[in-house]
């Protein structure tokens, strides 16, 4: 697909950021991705993954370059995108339900076709039981399901997460990776995800990005060739360790 | 709290005021002084007519104060939440104004609105004002960012960010001011009769009734007074810690956390 002549499905050039005291957070950034890839971001606190993941949002002004996703500026494509942020932001006074219909209160969607759109989800994400649930009643793992729930009721283009999983416990997180790739296999987003865990990166990806701090660049790419689909036994062969070590590796010598 | 642990307090009280009946039995203590507790008890139903009709006015005073502060400082608040500019100008007022005694202000509102129920509601209102204000406003600015970035994310406009979001965010701070507004309104309105009370047959409250029976020595009906009064002020907060379970009481950790025991 990158082969092709199509212009890539995000496309981002010469991007920088930089704060009013003259910290520059982010400069000569460029990165693509194709429809339907699943890219992961790699780095050291502080190099710029959650600025680029909330500008590509639209949530945070760029100081220069450009970002287009599908040919729009950010602001204009937000109806094509969803965001997972770190925590699971619910509204605790909102139900499982409630918290996943206002995704699509946002869109302007009726009453009826809003319970349609949501049972389906919660199915699809196996919280169907729970729709009438607090999220205080939930644990770690079922709000981040509720929450990727809501992401994905408005059935968007491009996935933004930002360290969705970072702070469940490893069991948690493995299932969680294993079922998001399930839901993706069978809907086809594309994916910019944020993380710390280069076994999850690796797990999850068909492409991780590797970027360096002051300022945050691109330092380097791997594509990860592993067959799909992939299941929790591919976290023991030899390939899936090998690509892991090598990544750490380069991790490694950025910050020697 | 249950039945059972409101048995010792009761038995508490029980022997109170029976050594308060031996004590001022047995060394003889002048009525106009401390009256007997079954001095008072008589006292009650003889004088319901003129508690209950006090109680109503003073009641109505208070209860007018205590909503017109909910509604303003609640949209004041809703005001400061949306204009970060606004906040910045008038936000340090009502710190002031919670450091101004409302007491000493009476007089000019009595000035300007004249005896009676009005001046009345007016000094409840203001006692009351500040409280809601400061817990309303830290409640409606207090929302997580990221919570912020997902209604931006959805285009939310400030309208519904404010009523979809900061609005249920507040709450249980909100909360936390009526219940300060609630037992302030009540003094608001028993100190503003002392100072605006009038004196009109059958439109004195609980606090111009104070006044009028002590200065006639009155001194049973004056602790009668006492106890409606008390009465008006438990009215007060519970009707809010009722409505306060039912709008936040199935999600938020401050009721909930009464329950885990």
């Amino acid at each position: 697909m990158r082969g092709s002549n199509h212009p890539p499905f995000i496309s981002i050039s010469h991007l920088s950021k930089e704060y009013p005291n003259d910290r520059k957070v982010i400069s000569d950034l460029a990165l693509a991705a194709a429809a339907g890839e699943f890219v992961s971001v790699l780095g050291a606190s502080g190099c710029g993954k959650s600025t680029l993941l909330k500008m590509i949002a639209g949530l945070s002004p760029i100081s220069g370059g450009s970002i287009h996703i599908d040919g729009m500026i950010p602001a204009n494509a937000r109806e094509i995108m969803s965001f997972v942020f770190q925590d699971p932001t619910l509204l605790p006074w909102r139900t499982v339900a409630g918290n996943v219909e206002l995704a699509l209160e946002f869109e302007g969607l009726s009453k009826a076709l809003r319970r349609k759109r949501i049972d389906s989800v919660l199915t699809l994400v196996g919280l169907r039981d729970v729709g009438s649930y607090y999220p205080r009643q939930l644990s770690g793992g079922m709000k981040m399901r509720v929450s990727i729930a809501r992401a994905l009721v408005t059935t968007p283009r491009l996935l933004l997460m930002d360290e969705p999983f970072g702070a469940l416990d490893e069991m948690t997180r493995n299932r969680l990776n294993e079922e998001l790739l399930t839901l993706k296999d069978a809907q086809r987003w594309t994916t910019l995800f944020v993380t710390h865990s280069i076994s999850e990166a690796v797990f999850l990806s068909d492409r991780i990005v590797l970027m360096s701090g002051n300022p945050g660049k691109v330092h380097e790419e791997f594509a990860i060739p592993l067959p799909t689909p992939r299941t929790a036994a591919l976290r023991g062969e030899p390939a899936f360790l090998s690509l892991v070590g090598q990544i750490s590796r380069a991790l490694a010598a950025i910050h020697p | 709290m249950s039945l059972n642990s409101l048995r010792l307090p009761f038995l508490v009280f029980c022997v109170f005021v029976l050594l308060w009946q031996v004590i001022v039995t047995f060394f003889k203590v002048p009525d106009y002084l401390v009256p007997s507790p079954l001095q008072i008890a008589v006292l009650i139903p003889a004088r319901f007519g003129d508690l209950s009709s006090a109680f109503i006015i003073t009641g109505g005073e208070a209860l007018g104060g205590f909503l017109s502060s909910a509604v303003v400082g609640v949209a004041v608040g809703m005001f400061f939440s949306v204009s970060a500019i606004i906040r910045r100008c008038f936000y340090p007022y009502v710190v002031l104004l919670q450091t101004i005694p409302i007491i000493a202000i009476s007089p000019l509102i009595l000035l300007w609105l004249g005896n009676g129920s009005s001046a009345v509601l007016c000094i409840s209102f203001l006692i009351s004002l500040p409280a809601v204000i400061v817990n309303a406003t830290q409640g409606l600015i207090s929302v997580e960012i990221n919570l912020l970035n997902l209604f931006r994310m959805g285009n939310a406009t400030v309208p519904v960010i404010l009523f979809k979001l900061r609005l249920p965010h507040a709450l249980p701070h909100i909360f936390v001011g009526l219940k300060i507004a609630a037992g302030a309104s009540v003094v608001g309105a028993l100190v503003g009769e002392t100072f605006a009370g009038t004196s009109a047959l059958g439109a004195g409250g609980l606090g111009y009734s104070s006044i009028y029976a002590l200065s006639q020595l009155d001194t049973p009906y004056l602790f009668a007074l006492i106890l409606t009064s008390s009465l008006l002020g438990l009215l007060f907060f519970f009707a809010v810690i009722i409505l306060e379970r039912r709008l936040v009481g199935k999600w938020h950790d401050s009721i909930l956390g009464d329950r885990l025991e």
